[in-house]
């Protein structure tokens, strides 16, 4: 029973680092329809800058403050450079562009900083708790406390703001909102600044987590967050909360009682199930097509 | 359905086609071999992963052939004659591997060193055996490098400088059961990686065949990073040490987490942990009662070892790893194969190279056995508070 809860709690703390990254990825999706392969990383140019911060000997909030910072600047060149032009292209294209985009910064950062893994100083204390034998690390509770409180802030901002309505009016027709007085292009920059801000923070966290920062760390997360987004309806964000926190789930009880060497496969053919079941993912709502 | 192609571009593309390989011909005639006789300077080639994934391997590796041929050439050179070294970067990639290595043989190179790993050497070997031109890799350990299996037949012009897996296995078996004392064990490996499936499936036949005891063996992929769950599972069987033969970003994360979870057993590894980068992923506390088989330790006392690591850290400004190690013996055991040969003529020094007998290196006295593979001792290292210390050197028992 105890091996059993100490998997529950692996499960969730792997969860609830997919559910970080995802829930910035099913953002841009839900307002542009572009799934921006990019996402990842930023976020491993967030953990770099974050990384600069904390060697430079600045503290844990500085450090992020200063990536979300810099990656939301980034965000937004990418989005003017690599997908702006490319908005009234096909779907196909934008896709391709994103992919290059994401392999010009993978590339980029192992040509300047060469492909080395660097670590983070300890910004954190980094203390493990025992209960009646089953171990939790502080940074777990980090990781968790900060998806839940970035689904609530983006929840706001989607919902309870001016900027949020905006954002929502251009995804469901951007011309309508253009005629509405809605300024496109500065509400989808605002997007692409947001959430690669959250991209950025996710990095630095993921970056102290495993206490490794390389050019390719946004790679796989970056691609699990997209399924974990797929599941939980993708352009939903507590979905995407729920679905990484499953797929976590569903990866450590597999590893735990299946047989780690088949885990992707059984795990992953669990969420086709639950897909085939519901095609619109956990949360997601079935979006009448534009005609 | 529309015509493909028009007649008149078909035209276009049957001129285009004909001057293609046109180009492959006069190219390939460059490639043929060369007389070497009147060149002023002996070409060695040096193919390496300076960039991409492995690049930590191939830079080392490179570093320390350099040196060793710089050194070699200070002294006078071989047969009278200076070496050429020429470097060329193949980003980790195999087919850049093919292009480097096809283009050092037009260069009319007497021999080739390296790739480090064992897929970038597999895909620069046929250019290697078709040109006639031996090849010496430093560090790749898959057995299929030097043997083709298939055809039951040694690759001829393929050579390496490094221990084989079987071989560091059987050393870690040995250690285990003579020196620590350990009768039941885990294994944890990553089950894409052709060196980690095989490592453990070598130690596991080695140490039942003591008669001691694999309680669990679990898997990951490369790109995990959380690894808990397996780790949760291994830890319910109560094993006394847990086996890790893995590269050192992965082992570094296991091992951290491993100590999270209260694991206090040792843990064992293979050459893949040799990086600095290992204890500050895993911090140096984590690392205290873990050991590891390497072809080489920097700690060694031996005279030779720490000229060579003086000299290395008076070049490059780092401690060399081994393999920086290994690149300096095979820049030094190519030299000498060149001077058993009494000319710079690729098939004799292939012949050469398969003659070499106790060939006294950094990295342990060397003979090839008909396989192409070195018979010498393995070292066995443990990490001390973030330091790597020489516990002993041991020879396998094949």
């Amino acid at each position: 029973m105890q091996e059993f809860f100490q998997q529950l709690l692996n499960g969730l703390s792997l969860g609830s680092i997919y559910a970080l990254i995802a829930v910035g990825y099913t953002m841009v999706y839900g307002i542009i329809q572009l799934i921006n392969f990019a996402h990842g990383d930023v976020l491993m140019v967030g953990a770099y800058v974050g990384l600069g911060m904390a060697l430079a000997g600045f503290g844990l909030v500085p450090s992020i403050l200063v990536a979300m910072l810099v990656c939301a600047v980034l965000g937004v060149v990418l989005e003017r450079v690599a997908y702006r032009p490319l908005r009234n292209a096909s779907r196909l294209a934008a896709l391709t562009s994103a992919i290059g985009a994401s392999l010009f910064l993978e590339y980029g950062m192992m040509a300047v900083f060469s492909p080395r893994t660097r670590s983070y100083p300890v910004l954190l204390p980094d203390k493990i708790y025992n209960f009646y034998g089953i171990r939790i690390a502080t940074k777990d509770f980090l990781i968790l406390g900060t998806t839940l409180v970035l689904v609530v802030f983006l929840q706001y901002i989607v919902y309870r703001t001016k900027t949020g309505k905006a954002m929502r009016a251009v995804s469901f027709d951007k011309d309508a909102a253009r005629l509405m007085g809605i300024n496109v292009d500065s509400t989808i920059a605002v997007t692409f600044a947001l959430g690669s801000a959250l991209a950025a923070a996710a990095g630095v966290l993921i970056g102290i987590y495993f206490n490794a920062v390389y050019p390719l760390m946004g790679l796989m997360p970056g691609l699990k967050a997209f399924v974990a987004a797929v599941l939980g309806g993708i352009g939903n964000i507590p979905g995407a909360m729920v679905g990484g926190i499953l797929l976590g789930m569903t990866e450590a009880l597999v590893s735990g009682y299946g047989g780690s060497m088949f885990r992707d496969a059984v795990a992953f053919a669990i969420l086709i199930l639950i897909l085939l079941v519901k095609p619109t993912g956990l949360l997601g709502t079935r979006v009448e097509e534009k005609v | 359905m529309a015509k493909l192609v028009s007649s008149r571009k078909l035209r276009y593309y049957a001129l285009a086609t004909a001057v293609f390989f046109l180009l492959g011909v006069l190219l390939s005639g460059c490639g043929a071999p060369q007389k070497q006789s009147e060149a002023e300077k002996i070409k060695i080639g040096i193919n390496y992963e300076l960039s991409g994934k492995v690049a930590t391997y191939g830079t080392s590796c490179k570093n320390g052939v350099v040196l060793a041929l710089e050194e070699i050439n200070k002294a006078g050179g071989v047969l009278g004659k200076q070496i050429e070294v020429i470097v060329r970067d193949n980003k980790s990639d195999t087919a850049e591997s093919v292009n480097v290595a096809t283009q050092l043989a037009s260069m009319g190179v007497v021999a080739m060193i390296g790739p480090a790993t064992t897929g970038d050497v597999m895909a620069a070997e046929p250019v290697a055996t078709s040109n006639r031109i031996p090849l010496l890799t430093t560090s790749a350990t898959a057995p299929t490098v030097t043997f083709d299996e298939e055809k039951n037949k040694v690759r001829e012009y393929i050579f390496r400088i490094c221990i084989i897996d079987p071989d560091q296995a059987m050393v870690m078996a040995d250690f285990v059961w003579n020196n620590l004392k350990l009768k039941k064990g885990a294994i944890m490996m990553d089950t894409g990686n052709d060196y980690s499936k095989g490592l453990a499936e070598k130690f596991k036949e080695y140490f039942e065949a003591k008669g001691g005891k694999i309680v669990a063996t679990e898997g990951f992929v490369d790109t995990d990073t959380v690894f808990k769950p397996q780790l949760t599972k291994i830890w319910a069987k109560k094993p006394e040490f847990i086996y890790i033969p893995a590269y050192y970003n992965q082992v570094g994360l296991i091992v951290k987490q491993a100590r999270e979870l209260g694991i206090d057993v040792p843990f064992l590894g293979a050459d893949g942990w040799d990086s600095p980068e290992l204890v500050s992923i895993a911090g140096a506390k984590a690392l205290n009662n873990t050991y590891f088989t390497n072809h080489y330790s920097s700690q060694d006392p031996s005279p030779e070892v720490q000229a060579f690591v003086k000299a290395y850290k008076e070049k490059y400004g780092v401690e060399p790893d081994s393999f920086a190690a290994l690149g300096y013996d095979a820049g030094r055991l190519m030299a000498e194969a060149i001077k058993q040969a009494g000319a710079a003529d690729p098939q004799k020094i292939r012949d050469a190279l398969e003659k070499i007998k106790d060939f006294p290196g950094i990295t342990g006295k060397l003979s090839f056995d008909e396989k192409h593979n070195p018979i010498k001792e393995v070292a066995i290292i443990k990490m001390v508070d973030g330091k790597q210390e020489l516990v002993t050197k041991l020879v396998p028992k094949r």
